[in-house]
């Protein structure tokens, strides 16, 4: 990486402190450090609650950080930044709309012209597998469908960046495999870097090329493991093989400790 | 803490799943019993009902307090036949229907713009919530007097009248749904690229529609008691007026007939609502829509 051409995403020692209702500060992430270069898929696992999402939210500008910086393509993160695609956990599509409006939100949002934003909008949901359905509601799609919508929504912009949230949490297992596939595929030449978080270890492995484990919150990187997996990838396949499970162990080695500390709190509130 | 002191005076949309239980309810009812079964029932009822007051009224009470309602019948076709002691009926209605509308459109395009302003920032609702706390508390059904001295017995005083009381009832609303918009998606139309007014126009607006639409069931009633009470309290015009003389008169009769017809009015304008809110809400599962209106 020459200084020529910086990281798509950089972030030095970021930390994040929320205001809670009592007035104390409470620390979500801190002394984060991490680049993520142009093209590249990195996935984050880590712990419930330790500031996997906070990350996101600082690099999509949608929070603003404490302390330490946060650059997007060289540039520090003021506002939005251009070219970033944020896919949520939770559903993001807006009710009110169909399915054609909602993937052509992006566009007629940075002025396109109404009937070029359809006619790449419905190019799109053909990609996303969901052609004839354009004059649906949300409401009447399954939960599969609507995360189509959405990846469809995020991608229709080209992103140069694309956060994804634990965006196929909800889904049931095959969905889920089906809908990892298909982003691959969607991800695959455009050059985008990707960070995509999950709970699900064989997720974060099948997917990425580099997985970062955080630690129990308040979150910072704990470790880093470079998946040297061969691409085109099949998610169904790829977790059968011996190099997978040998990964699987490092990684679940290094996050087991995380999720231990974690765990004990939790048992600690309880009692 | 001042931002809860404003959502005092809400009407709460009715959300999907009550609306499908009660649906499905009916749905069980009329498997049961076919529909015209209700429907005769109903009107068995309403027979009932005034045929008892209409004997009563033949023996043992006094009808001319309590009139009966054949005199209301007769009263109702002397008005539509031959007229009333100020006009046509139906120019009475529309004097009071076109104050009634001028009322709720003035008053819920108000509701509507300052709610979700209000809703939205925070700093406002904080300055304002202890004078908009007043203001609902004051029984604003009394400056219909104050207002007929200030614009006189025209048409405005009632309109001012059904304003006020119309305005409270979007407002708390409006405030309302624009403070209850999902925040992921107002997060995703600002990643994707939405200006502040774009936020306003696609996110915030439609989210908080049907808390909007739900409270314009009972706004739309609120504007026909303003125009009335206004009339009642002075005018020219206007069905207030008429039920107000016949107060004047003892005529009895005279009162209920006058009711009869402001109800037909709201319930005519309770079915052009629940259709337009039908429109507004076509992206919404099936079932919200359909028992706002009971």
């Amino acid at each position: 990486m020459t200084p020529l051409t910086p990281p798509a995403i950089s972030l030095r020692s970021a930390t994040k402190r929320f205001a809670t209702r009592s007035g104390a500060p409470f620390t979500a992430i801190t002394d984060v450090t991490l680049d993520v270069a142009a093209g590249e898929f990195v996935t984050i696992v880590g712990p419930t609650g330790c500031g996997k999402s906070t990350t996101l939210s600082l690099v999509s500008g949608l929070e603003p950080a404490s302390a330490g910086t946060v650059e997007v393509h060289g540039r520090p993160v003021t506002a939005i930044p251009e070219g970033i695609g944020y896919m949520f956990q939770t559903d993001a599509v807006l009710p009110w709309k169909n399915v054609l409006d909602n993937v052509a939100l992006g566009l007629r949002y940075h002025k396109v012209a109404k009937a070029e934003a359809h006619a790449k909008a419905r190019d799109w949901i053909q990609r996303v597998g969901l052609g004839g359905f354009e004059d649906r509601y949300p409401h009447q799609l399954s939960g599969g469908m609507r995360k189509r919508v959405a990846m469809a929504q995020s991608l229709i912009g080209e992103p140069s960046i694309l956060l994804l949230d634990e965006p196929f949490g909800a889904l049931d297992v095959q969905t889920r495999e089906h809908m990892q596939d298909e982003l691959l595929e969607l991800w695959s030449g455009t050059g985008a870097a990707v960070v995509f978080i999950t709970h699900d270890l064989t997720e974060a492995i099948s997917l990425a090329d580099r997985v970062v484990v955080m630690t129990a919150g308040p979150g910072t990187v704990k470790d880093a493991v470079q998946i040297e997996l061969p691409r085109p990838r099949k998610v169904e396949e790829i977790r059968l093989t011996p190099e997978f499970t040998e990964i699987y162990r490092n990684v679940w080695n290094s996050l087991r400790e995380e999720v231990e500390i974690t765990r004990a709190r939790g048992a600690a509130n309880v009692a | 803490m001042s931002h809860d002191l404003l959502v005092a005076g809400e009407v709460r949309p009715m959300d999907p799943e009550t609306a499908r239980t009660r649906r499905s309810l009916g749905r069980v009812r009329g498997k049961n019993r076919s529909a015209w079964v209700v429907y005769a029932v109903r009107a068995l009822l309403v027979v009932a009902w005034l045929a008892s007051w209409e004997i009563a009224a033949r023996t043992i009470i006094d009808p001319f307090f309590y009139s009966k309602p054949s005199a209301i019948w007769d009263k109702l076709v002397v008005w539509f036949e031959d007229g009333t002691s100020h006009g046509s009926i139906w120019s009475n209605m529309a004097v009071t229907l076109e104050e009634a509308v001028l009322g709720f459109l003035i008053g819920t395009l108000a509701g509507v713009v300052l709610g979700v302003i209000l809703g939205r920032s925070r700093f406002l609702a904080d300055v304002l919530a202890p004078f908009i706390k007043g203001a609902n508390a004051i029984p604003r059904i009394v400056l219909a007097s104050l207002f007929v001295i200030w614009f006189g017995l025209g048409m405005s005083s009632k309109v001012a009248t059904a304003f006020v009381l119309v305005f409270f009832a979007v407002f708390f609303n409006a405030f309302q749904g624009a403070r209850e918009v999902d925040k992921v998606l107002v997060d995703n139309a600002r990643i994707l690229g939405a200006s502040r007014w774009d936020l306003m126009r696609t996110i915030v607006l439609p989210s908080a529609t049907s808390w909007i639409l739900a409270s314009m069931h009972v706004a739309f009633g609120f504007a026909l008691i303003g125009a009335v009470v206004g009339e009642v309290v002075g005018a020219d015009k206007g069905m207030g007026l008429l039920i107000n003389q016949a107060q004047g008169n003892f005529d009895a009769a005279g009162i209920y007939a006058g009711m009869v017809v402001v109800t037909v009015l709201a319930l005519v304008a309770e079915w052009l609502i629940t259709r337009l809110e039908n429109r507004l809400t076509a992206w919404r599962p099936p079932s919200g829509s359909q028992a706002a209106g009971i």
